[in-house]
């Protein structure tokens, strides 16, 4: 099956190996994957102001051009994948937002693109367990946790991803590639997104108490699909400091352990 | 030509200040039909009523138009007033000129010319009113209740008491309901069982109760008075007269599943009694998990049974019986929690539901009275206790307030209070709510006798740390943040109308609100009655209530059913819908909108020239019609007329307004 | 902020549901969007009694709450109020009141320090400026 990918601006700058290993992955799987031409910024933030109409022409752009291919429009980073499922809900619902946006744009676009995430092409279409079948260097003995911030799984009515409160997706995955994966209470919570750029205390703080939680739970390497908790997680690991002596938790994207694990040979000890 | 008297009340000055009455007289004199008008200060009044009485007998009046109060208020006093002036009281027509007018109209013009309007309208159909009279209907002189928890109970006894032969019907193998799930009750906190169990002994002892355990009410037909019940009496797989109840079954049976009565807290077996105290107090076979039933062999049971009463091989039995009334009484359910993953339950064993808590506190239960922590059987020192867990929820849950969850989570820490001494309760709340007696006071011993700490504001996630468990909330009155370890968390869940509920709503033609519970009459006024005559609610069914409404409940349903059951015959309500053989099509449409299953279809002879031809029309039951009208709307050819309601009358009332 | 009737009568609720679409008026003041909220010890008022705030009518007290400014918007409020409220949406609704005015940014392009504009995400950097600065 071919899908049209949308990587985002993130992904072709500071966080090119979740692309690199996304696509990598996808060609070990079978899957599929042309770029989308068409595409720009989606805007990194849904517009909450309800008379906000502006910020929705950039991702109804992008998602009118993937209309025109016919195909599933996949997403990598949390933020588009929100933006655009988000987008998709309103150009369909509000009837208002559609004129208007459709209108400005001069394109027909009712908000029908089937917009899937990445995990959701693994978990719905190929399936964990053959993935588990595909993997060539299982991640055995590595103790890894999901974290999912908030982007993909609220809000549940517009996102449909999984249950926002107890997701499992994730560690389905991370099963699936043959590691244990941990639970620990901080996983949905918020990792204080961009808040890193104005509120650096603040973001530490969100930070910390994660990356304290997973430790006290024996975390090995946190798992992603967003860049700025990647970003934010990896960047506050200074938080554990005073209780692991400057030793860090790992923080990878989900689709570096997926290409690692579908690999040939043995599995590298670490690709970041 | 009808001869149209038209009254015009004062109703005080309720009427006379908004609508000009001279005004209104003078205008119906001029109106088709109309010999006479006239006013009264007071309608209603005897002297009211006697002006009307001469003025027909004076003025040879044939058709009478009162125009006042709605006809809710008035119609019977009326029609009576008619009747006595020897006119048929259906010749009676209310112009309702004080709700739909002088009420809300406060501007004088307005209100004198909304007034004439409808005087005209009133005028109009006066003068093509029938004649129509009453059936009379026997009564069957029985009744069903439907559940048999308390509600059920209660009104099974009182009826019975009465005199008259009562079925309980309860679908699950004991009567008892939820009440006997429960340990001690608020605010007096005695013990559930001890004064349930006595009223299930009456239950089973009454000479004018026949009891149904096991059984479910299939299919119900008929009307007020007059109805016939289908009832199946599922096989317990046990000859009840040959078992002794001694227990020696269920002692070797090797299949163990969930206990249903102990909420999941305990096992039981394929062969059982559901508690200690069960009524009939003699098991009956699971067949879903019997092993002999999904396997085909084991019969440990039946080698077991000293008195050889064990049958796999008995079937469900069938009755039908008739009944002159009937009491619902089918209980509640409590909300399923898998929309709410922040409060954790189902995920850590130390997360429970107030129902499972209630187990755990039962002497009776599983742990024998002891509060123990499922997962590692040791007394919790603190315990919190979340309310409103899918109630007063817009989003995920009930937008409505279970009522009861306050009162038993007071009672929770309490009673948690009493059993694990030093224990410490914590209550999180958005609202106490306390209306009944004695209540607040119940409340505030929980806070200053037995050291509840409420905490306002609902709890945002609640998660596993280490062998305890992590609650994160908020102060809303001091706005801190909470974060509390605790040993275990008792959620307070809604309480839902029962999964089953619209379906019975439907076999028995009576409706449910938004939330499936089931409508009363008038919220104030017909609190036990349905819109169905005949057929009455008590208890949880209607309704989130407590054991004492429920009980007071019952017996005002008891009370409705033996002043029916009384009764030598009912006069049947004349305004019924009508079909005109010669005009129905047989197209059944009104078959398919009457809510009441009251129109059937019919075969026809008739002759026509020389052929005698066989054709299906609509046939209404008068007994079942409640005159809604639903079925002369939808009639394409005009053959279904509601009496009192005709189309001519309804056309005449609208070319009145129009022309 | 003292509660007057002029304050209860004003058009705060009105107008933060114009921007908002949220129904302010319909909080019961359960309080478990502050229960559930990650920012909550960096908010001077909880997010339950902004909408409080907002049902009194004490628009000056909302307006300079840092809380309007720590909120991520990361709809864990949103995923779990009780009567279906989004007040993430709320407190956009807030802040847009601010920042259309002349001179309401709240995020410059020189704060961005070289560490951050080097290492730092574009989406990290957009998002801010979408929510700081109109």
């Amino acid at each position: 099956m071919r899908y049209s990918l949308y990587p985002g601006c993130t992904l072709k700058t500071k966080a090119k190996v979740f692309e690199e290993t996304a696509l990598e992955a996808a060609e070990a799987l079978g899957l599929e994957m042309v770029e989308l031409e068409e595409w720009q910024c989606c805007g990194a933030v849904y517009p909450l102001a309800k008379d906000e109409y502006f910020p929705l022409l950039s991702p109804v752009r992008s998602l009118a051009a993937a209309g025109e291919r016919g195909e599933k429009l996949v997403t990598l980073c949390a933020a588009c994948h929100h933006v655009f499922k988000r987008a998709n809900h309103a150009i369909k619902g509000d009837r208002e937002a559609r004129e208007k946006v459709t209108g400005y744009l001069e394109v027909d676009y009712a908000g029908d693109v089937e917009v899937v995430h990445y995990l959701e092409v693994l978990k719905n279409e190929v399936g964990f367990d053959r993935i588990r079948e595909k993997v060539k260097s299982p991640l055995e003995g590595k103790k890894l946790a999901a974290y999912y911030g908030c982007l993909l799984l609220r809000p549940e009515k517009e996102m449909h991803f999984d249950d926002p409160e107890n997701p499992t997706i994730l560690e389905d995955f991370i099963r699936s590639l043959g590691a244990e994966a941990v639970q620990y209470p901080y996983r949905t919570d918020c990792c204080g997104a961009y808040l890193s750029i104005t509120e650096e205390g603040l973001a530490r703080d969100t930070v910390g108490k994660i990356l304290k939680s997973a430790q006290r739970n024996g975390v090995e390497g946190l798992v992603v699909a967003c860049p700025l908790c990647h970003y934010n997680l990896a960047k506050y690991q200074e938080s554990l400091t005073d209780t692991r002596g400057g030793e860090g938790i790992p923080v990878h994207y989900f689709t570096e352990l997926l290409a690692q694990a579908l690999a040939e040979g043995p599995a590298e000890e670490e690709r970041t | 030509m009808k001869r149209v008297g038209v009254f015009v009340c004062w109703c005080g000055s309720n009427i006379a200040a908004t609508v000009d009455i001279e005004r209104v007289i003078a205008a119906a004199r001029k109106m088709p039909n109309v010999v006479y008008a006239s006013d009264n200060k007071y309608m209603c009044s005897e002297l009211g009523q006697a002006s009307i009485r001469e003025s027909i007998e004076k003025e040879n009046i044939t058709r009478v138009v009162i125009a006042s109060c709605s006809p809710r208020m008035h119609e019977n006093t009326f029609r009576k007033t008619v009747a006595a002036a020897g006119l048929n009281p259906f010749y009676l027509e209310i112009a309702n000129i004080r709700e739909h007018c002088s009420w809300v109209h406060k501007e004088g013009e307005v209100g004198t010319v909304k007034a004439i309007s409808l005087v005209r309208t009133a005028v109009a159909k006066a003068a093509r009113n029938e004649p129509l009279t009453p059936s009379s209907l026997q009564i069957t002189k029985r009744a069903l209740v439907i559940g048999a928890g308390i509600a059920g109970i209660q009104a099974a006894l009182d009826i019975a008491d009465s005199g008259y032969q009562v079925d309980l019907v309860e679908k699950e193998p004991s009567i008892g309901g939820r009440m006997a799930q429960l340990d001690k009750t608020f605010p007096t906190l005695d013990c559930s069982a001890c004064i349930l169990t006595p009223k299930m002994v009456d239950v089973a002892q009454h000479d004018n109760i026949t009891l149904h355990t096991y059984s479910v009410v299939e299919k119900v037909d008929g009307y007020v008075g007059n109805f016939t019940a289908t009832i199946r009496k599922k096989s317990r797989g046990i000859d009840m007269e040959k078992c002794t109840g001694c227990g020696i079954c269920y002692e070797k049976c090797p299949v163990k599943v969930d206990s249903e009565f102990e909420a999941g807290m305990a096992k039981r077996r394929a062969i059982y009694v559901p508690f200690p105290q069960a009524v009939p107090n003699k098991p009956v076979i699971d067949r879903e998990n019997c092993r002999y039933f999904t396997q085909g062999k084991c019969k440990v049971c039946q080698k077991l049974c000293p008195a050889g009463a064990v049958d796999y091989e008995l079937e469900d039995e069938v009755l039908t019986v008739e009944y002159g009334a009937i009491v619902v009484a089918t209980g509640f359910d409590i909300l399923d929690l898998q929309a709410y993953g922040e409060y954790g339950y189902g995920k850590h064993p130390d997360v429970l539901t107030s129902l499972e808590f209630e187990r755990l506190v039962n002497a009776s239960g599983p742990t024998g009275g002891k509060i123990l922590r499922p997962s590692d059987g040791k007394p919790p020192r603190t315990v919190a206790f979340i309310q409103c867990v899918g109630s007063r929820d817009q989003a995920k849950g009930k937008a409505y307030c279970s009522k009861v969850c306050c009162m038993y989570t007071a009672k929770h820490a309490i009673l948690l209070r009493e059993k694990v001494p030093g224990a410490k309760p914590i209550v999180f709340y958005i609202d106490v709510r306390t209306p009944g007696k004695d209540y607040e006071e119940f409340y505030n011993r929980a806070t200053d006798e037995y050291g509840a700490t409420y905490i306002r504001g609902q709890v945002g996630k609640v998660y596993p740390e280490g062998d305890r468990l992590i609650i994160r909330g908020v102060d809303s009155l001091s706005a801190r943040p909470v974060e509390l370890e605790v040993d275990m968390v008792v959620l307070a869940v809604a309480v839902t109308a029962r999964a089953d509920a619209a379906g019975v709503g439907r076999m028995l033609g009576i409706t449910t609100n938004a939330h499936q519970f089931f409508n009363e009459a008038h919220p104030k006024l017909r609190p036990v009655e349905t819109h169905s005559a005949g057929i009455y609610l008590a208890g949880m069914c209607q309704g989130p209530k407590d054991i004492p409404e429920a009980v007071a409940q019952a017996s005002a349903a008891a009370v409705k059913v033996v002043g029916l059951l009384n009764k030598d015959s009912l006069v049947g309500n004349p305004t019924v819908a009508n079909v005109d053989e010669s005009m129905c099509s047989g197209c059944l449409e009104c078959t398919q909108v009457c809510p009441y299953d009251a129109i059937k279809e019919k075969s026809i002879t008739e002759r026509r020239g020389r052929e005698t031809l066989t054709r299906t029309v609509a046939e209404v039951n008068e007994g079942l019609c409640q005159g809604c009208g639903a079925c002369s709307v939808a009639c394409r050819p005009g053959a279904n007329n509601l009496k009192g309601f005709t189309n001519e009358q309804i056309l005449a009332e609208v070319d009145a307004v129009c022309l | 902020m003292k509660v007057t009737t002029d304050t209860i009568c004003s058009d705060l609720l009105k107008e933060v549901e114009e921007y908002s679409g949220e129904k302010v008026a319909s909080c019961i003041q359960c309080g478990k969007c502050s229960g559930g909220c990650p920012m909550l010890e960096a908010m001077d008022l909880l997010p339950h009694q902004v909408m409080r705030l907002a049902q009194l009518g004490l628009k000056e007290d909302i307006m300079k709450s840092k809380t309007l400014w720590v909120c991520a918007s990361c709809f864990t409020c949103a995923a779990r109020c009780q009567r279906d409220l989004d007040l993430s949406k709320v407190m956009e609704g807030f802040r847009v009141i601010q920042l259309r005015q002349k001179g309401g940014n709240t995020m410059h392009p020189r704060q961005l320090t070289p560490e951050q504009l080097k290492d730092a995400p574009q989406q990290a950097i957009i998002s801010g400026f979408r929510k700081y600065s109109k």
